[in-house]
């Protein structure tokens, strides 16, 4: 592995054979990435799990709803690995399907997230005066809402026309997108607001002034790229968020209809055989946690690396 | 007609207690190719001068209340915002103080460099990193080449003033004006960065205003020196002619506390400092605003303020007494 000198990264910027300098950004961005442990290896198992939720079920062909009332709630075992459910159905393969919808759910929604809460964050980090003040006026409202019901209403109302709109899966999923995404921004706007608010006042945002910037370059050139870090942050916080927010959403019965297993699905079906069959739970449940803990290493480590002062 | 003509400009500020006065009614004139060192303590309205000419003061709180910008005869005041961009640095560049913040530590030096070329001259990526290796080249970093993709962490602090300067010069604007560029240096590279701006000035043939509290940086580079006390300029005269005789009696203050290594251990005299500091500027009173720290003060000083008077061609002073 690259030493920690100046000089072996530059060598290694150059074995990349890459003059451009965004690659060294890269490069030692990923040498510092190396360095935090935790965030390594997690991003190791979350690789591999994107790639069993993607590849499982081409390899593991065993079908999510093939219903064999001989082995109803099985234990775990070599013909059923995670067991199966109360109408004999393999978890295994409802678990590797189910992943490829919250994980999706998961990215989308923190996309739709971050987008707005940026946009917000910096246009009021921004203009200050009146605009800032209305804009973190909207922000806590939505703090202020009480979220599980406003999401219980809006997706009762409008599950129905998406679904006949773009089909009940595509609409399903839509609808939750957006409603957890339209929920979750409010962190990211306040965290960019706090960051444009300091780094406008900085000599190099001056100087970019001085150099005929307008204000939209200063913001997107200058002032955005050096607030990314906390950002990069509240963005795995809001995957590992809509993840869990999702599952709620399943388990409250609001969420994907119950042909689709999703984790938070599986986990509400789950609940009324815990006593006897808890490995029903045990694996969505792990699946969802070992997701959520890996993507917050992960943010961590991404916030160091991508920090070009920071020297490791 | 000069290039720059700043005329009776006041720029003032609201804060909690009133209206600050950071520059209050100052004239300074820039030939083409000039030299002009602008000097006073901290917080007398030199950065401010310079920041509005540029138009970098914020405002609010900032308020420029009166007064001309004249760049080559137009009157950048009333300008709007999108034509000052087009100005700043392919006309007027500054080079700021900090040479440690100023730069932006996610891009390399070459990218902020080729960033107002690209801006102002059009150039594509690929020409504007050429011209950053060349400028850097001028600039004298060794190995301009690596260095164009090195970041600004990677630079010691005199190398980013020399940055600086490359980005302020990229588009070779006929002014530049330099806020204290050497103060946040040790002395010898101090020297470096003084001698490589003066020669990149006959190179380049721009003019320069140089504000400083340095008087021996000033005695070094300048043809004519402004002395802002207060927000107001106190003095003004050909380089030689301050330091030969100098008038008002800051100007003298300041001379006198320059450091002497000239004077044998005979006459070693006390190094001399001016009583007091700068007066706070809201809303000041009528009179002279240095008579509280002058010992030449009389009455009549405090009554009104004294108007500049020519003492000799090109030599102005306020202050009513002949010293």
């Amino acid at each position: 592995m690259a030493g920690s000198t100046p000089a072996s990264a530059t060598a290694e910027t150059q074995a990349l054979g890459r003059p451009a300098a965004p690659a060294s950004l890269w490069a030692d961005a990923w040498r510092r990435f190396k360095h935090h442990r935790l965030a390594y290896w997690s991003l190791w198992a979350l690789g591999l799990l994107v790639l069993a939720v993607l590849l499982g079920p081409l390899v593991y062909k065993v079908g999510i709803n093939d219903v064999d009332f001989k082995a109803r709630l099985a234990p775990p075992s070599w013909q059923h690995p995670m067991g199966t459910d109360d109408l004999g159905r393999d978890l295994l393969a409802r678990v590797l399907y189910g992943g490829r919808i919250s994980l999706a759910v998961g990215m989308a929604s923190m996309v739709v997230a971050i987008a707005v809460g940026v946009t917000i964050g910096a246009i009021a980090g921004m203009s200050r005066g009146w605009v800032d003040a209305f804009l973190m006026w909207i922000t806590d409202l939505f703090l202020s809402m009480p979220q599980l019901p406003m999401l219980l209403v809006l997706i009762f109302f409008f599950r129905d026309g998406l679904k006949s709109l773009v089909g009940p899966e595509v609409g399903i999923f839509v609808l939750i997108v957006l409603v957890i995404g339209g929920f979750r921004w409010m962190p990211a706007a306040r965290v960019v607001r706090a960051q444009f608010f300091s780094l406008r006042e900085k000599e190099f945002v001056e100087a970019a002034r001085a150099l005929g910037a307008s204000t939209q370059r200063q913001m997107v050139r200058h002032i955005l790229p050096n607030s990314l870090g906390p950002v990069i942050v509240a963005a795995t916080i809001d995957v590992a968020a809509a993840i869990i927010l999702e599952s709620t959403l399943s388990f409250l019965g609001l969420g994907f209809p119950p042909d689709i297993p999703t984790w938070g699905r599986l986990l509400f079906d789950a609940k009324d055989y815990l006593d006897i069959a808890m490995h029903w739970s045990l694996f969505p449940g792990l699946a969802i946690f070992i997701t959520v803990l890996s993507i917050s290493f992960v943010g961590d480590g991404l916030r160091d690396a991508l920090d070009p002062r920071r020297v490791l | 007609m000069a290039l720059l003509e700043i005329k009776g400009l006041k720029t003032h500020f609201k804060t909690d207690d009133g209206w600050l006065h950071a520059v209050d009614g100052v004239d300074i004139s820039i030939d083409r190719g000039e030299t002009v060192g602008v000097v006073g303590e901290s917080g007398c309205g030199k950065s401010v001068t310079a920041k509005t000419v540029m138009k970098l003061i914020d405002m609010p709180p900032g308020k420029i209340v009166a007064g001309q910008v004249l760049w080559k005869g137009r009157d950048l005041v009333p300008l709007p915002p999108e034509a000052m961009q087009k100005i700043r640095a392919k006309e007027i560049s500054i080079i700021f103080q900090e040479p440690m913040t100023s730069l932006n530590p996610v891009y390399t030096v070459g990218e902020q460099i080729a960033e107002s070329l690209r801006l102002h001259e059009g150039l594509s990526r690929r020409e504007a990193m050429d011209r950053a290796v060349e400028m850097l080249k001028l600039v004298r970093i060794p190995t301009p080449e690596r260095r164009v993709r090195d970041y600004p962490h990677q630079f010691s602090g005199g190398m980013r003033q020399r940055v600086m300067i490359a980005i302020a010069l990229a588009c070779k604007p006929q002014l530049v004006i330099a806020d204290e560029p050497t103060t946040a240096l040790d002395v010898t590279i101090q020297a470096q960065i003084l001698d490589l701006l003066q020669r990149l000035k006959d190179e380049m043939g721009m003019a320069v205003m140089l504000i400083t509290h340095a008087m021996g940086v000033v005695a070094e580079v300048a043809q004519r020196v402004v002395v802002m006390y207060a927000g107001k300029v106190v003095e003004e005269a050909p380089v030689k002619a301050l330091f030969a005789h100098p008038r008002h009696p800051y100007t003298q203050g300041l001379i006198r506390s320059i450091p002497r290594i000239d004077l044998d251990a005979q006459h070693k005299v006390r190094l001399e400092a001016i009583p007091g500091t700068v007066p706070k500027l809201i809303e000041p009173a009528e009179g002279c605003r240095f008579a509280a720290r002058c010992k030449h003060a009389r009455a009549e000083c405090r009554q009104a303020t004294p108007p500049l008077r020519e003492v000799a061609p090109g030599h102005r002073v306020a202050c009513i007494l002949d010293l």
